[in-house]
């Protein structure tokens, strides 16, 4: 039974939740999955410290929080100092580059995968989205998704009109991730 | 032109409250009266997109003692309402949730329960609301409340909640909590016809026969809507079959009395809960809501290290499983207790457990608590 712990952390505005729903609904809806999505709800919607747990599994979830994650998905400095050392031994810390400076506190073991998804998107020409670059990145250098089940349900999670800015933000970060992982 | 979906069929990745709004409009709620409230609110936003895609009513009231009363209205007129609030407005509520189950109004009122008592902790998890519930309205009655643990089962338990109503012909409550009210899982909505629908009673007899409080056998009496042509009366005072204010010690005992019966003796057709690994089990877990997830690993855990460790999960709090809790108590060593507030539902489980087994209680405030506390209790009595 493969069961999976993944934590996304950054800053409200992000868009770290809506990376959060995506995930869960390309496992649960696409891949026949189970997922379960928590958050750490408050004022951090409005730009502080915000969080989306997702658990995905071949079985049914009981424990719907997640203590230690298997893998790390870090996008504001302030996020990593605060969870990374809680990263389960032999985990996965994926960061955002420009944001984040690696300062080596993670658990012994750790496969670290870094990308400037934040600037990346301000090439595209729209920070906001940086989330979804960190998407395709982590699609790519994991083999918990399917990239069509995360394509999929990227597009039905979005603004009609946004899909083609989205998609290229996905791509970016995929084949980023896909140089990264070689 | 009218958008018709009354149904969204099909799988879905949606948080407990967007899944409750979805329950409610199959279970052909067609009215919704509420003040929204962290954290509830999602399901105010949901039935103020959906009420009007499927020919419903949505309105935000001034606060919660008009909601609630909305709600009642609007049933009596026969159309299925609903409001959602958490603890301070459910406070608000209870009042007109008093008069909702003395006038025998069928509807349904979700509590997503956060942090109390007052304003509280508005964005975190509680289960403080409990006996509240239970006892909030002056008075004597019973009450039906239900414990989701999941966004799907806040789809289901929604609809059933609505059945129990209608049938049951009382305002029923959904005490969920802000864990599982945000939490977002694969919800799948069944096609309509699939989906059962219970509706009130009508009058078999005609407008001059009809009397608004004669009971049935089961001690339930027909409804009719206002409207319709009948006599109808109902008020918050003690009153006789047909409805009139009757202030008599008599009439009191009757009525009360049969409030209170309709449920009691119904009981074994109302209660529900799940067993887990109960056979065997020497130490059991006796939970509600969020935290009977927990509660579900910390007893695989256990299992795991070769302890009997098994799982009540209870799924209508009120009316309580009395019998149940008899019966494991009588077997059990250890009846464990994990709750989101100081100790509530803990002291049932006492009292029914008539000291048959030993009965621990595990408060926890503002989160759930995780697996491996519950299961270091269960280490606890296993090694004494």
């Amino acid at each position: 039974m493969k069961h999976t712990d993944i934590k996304i952390c950054g800053f409200g505005g992000q868009g770290i939740i809506l990376s959060g729903y995506i995930m869960g609904k390309a496992a649960t809806i696409y891949d026949k999955k189970y997922a379960t999505l928590t958050q750490s709800y408050g004022p951090e919607s409005r730009g502080g410290a915000c969080s989306a747990q997702v658990i995905i599994s071949d079985s049914e979830i009981d424990y719907p929080e997640v203590l230690h994650p298997d893998i790390l998905i870090v996008m504001s400095k302030e996020a990593y100092d605060k969870y990374v050392p809680g990263l389960n031994s032999n985990g996965m810390l994926i960061y955002d580059d420009d944001m984040v400076e690696n300062s080596n506190k993670f658990p012994s073991g750790t496969k670290i995968f870094s990308i400037p998804a934040t600037r990346f998107a301000e090439d595209i020409g729209r920070k906001i989205v940086a989330n979804i670059i960190m998407l395709g990145f982590f699609t790519a250098v994991t083999d918990i998704i399917e990239t069509k089940s995360m394509e999929d349900a990227l597009l039905s999670s979005i603004p009609v009109g946004t899909e083609e800015l989205n998609l290229k933000a996905f791509h970016t970060g995929y084949n980023y991730g896909l140089k990264k992982s070689k | 032109m009218k958008i018709k979906l009354p149904v969204l069929t099909g799988e879905h990745f949606m948080n407990g409250d967007f899944a409750c709004a979805e329950g409610a409009i199959a279970a052909g709620c067609r009215f919704f009266a509420g003040y929204p409230i962290t954290p509830a609110t999602e399901i105010s936003e949901a039935l103020s997109r959906r009420m009007p895609q499927v020919g419903g009513i949505f309105i935000q009231m001034e606060d919660e003692l008009a909601s609630m009363n909305a709600i009642l209205g609007a049933s009596c007129a026969g159309v299925k309402s609903m409001t959602a609030t958490s603890g301070p407005g459910f406070s608000l509520m209870m009042e007109n949730f008093g008069l909702g189950i003395m006038m025998e109004i069928p509807c349904v009122l979700v509590n997503i329960q956060r942090g109390g008592p007052s304003t509280g902790l508005p964005t975190m998890v509680g289960q403080q609301d409990m006996m509240q519930a239970r006892w909030g309205s002056h008075g004597d009655y019973e009450v039906i409340a239900l414990t989701p643990s999941s966004p799907q089962e806040m789809f289901d338990y929604t609809i059933k909640a609505f059945n129990l109503s209608e049938k049951y012909r009382l305002p029923v409550l959904i005490m969920s909590d802000e864990i599982v009210g945000h939490m977002t899982e694969k919800v799948v909505i069944p096609k309509k016809g699939d989906i059962h629908i219970v509706n009130r009673k009508k009058p078999k007899r005609g407008p001059d026969k009809y009397l608004m409080y004669r009971p049935e056998k089961d001690l339930v009496p027909c409804m009719a809507n206002a409207g319709e042509g009948y006599k109808v009366i109902a008020t918050g005072l003690t009153h006789d079959e047909k409805g009139y204010p009757d202030m008599s010690a008599e009439a009191e005992e009757k009525l009360i009395t049969r409030l209170c019966d309709k449920i009691r003796k119904n009981k074994d057709d109302i209660i529900e809960f799940e067993v887990s690994e109960l056979d065997d089990a020497e130490i059991i877990v006796a939970a509600y809501g969020s935290p009977a997830r927990s509660a579900l690993r910390a007893i695989r855990l256990a299992r795991k290290e070769g302890i009997k460790a098994g799982l009540i999960r209870i799924i209508t709090v009120w009316p309580f499983p009395e019998e149940k809790i008899l019966e494991l108590a009588t077997k059990a060593r250890a009846i464990i207790v994990p709750e989101i507030n100081k100790g509530q539902i803990v002291r049932e489980v006492e009292r029914c457990s008539k000291s048959r087994c030993e009965i621990i209680s595990l408060p926890k405030l503002a989160r759930i608590h995780t697996p491996y506390e519950i299961l270091n209790v269960i280490k606890e009595v296993n090694n004494t």
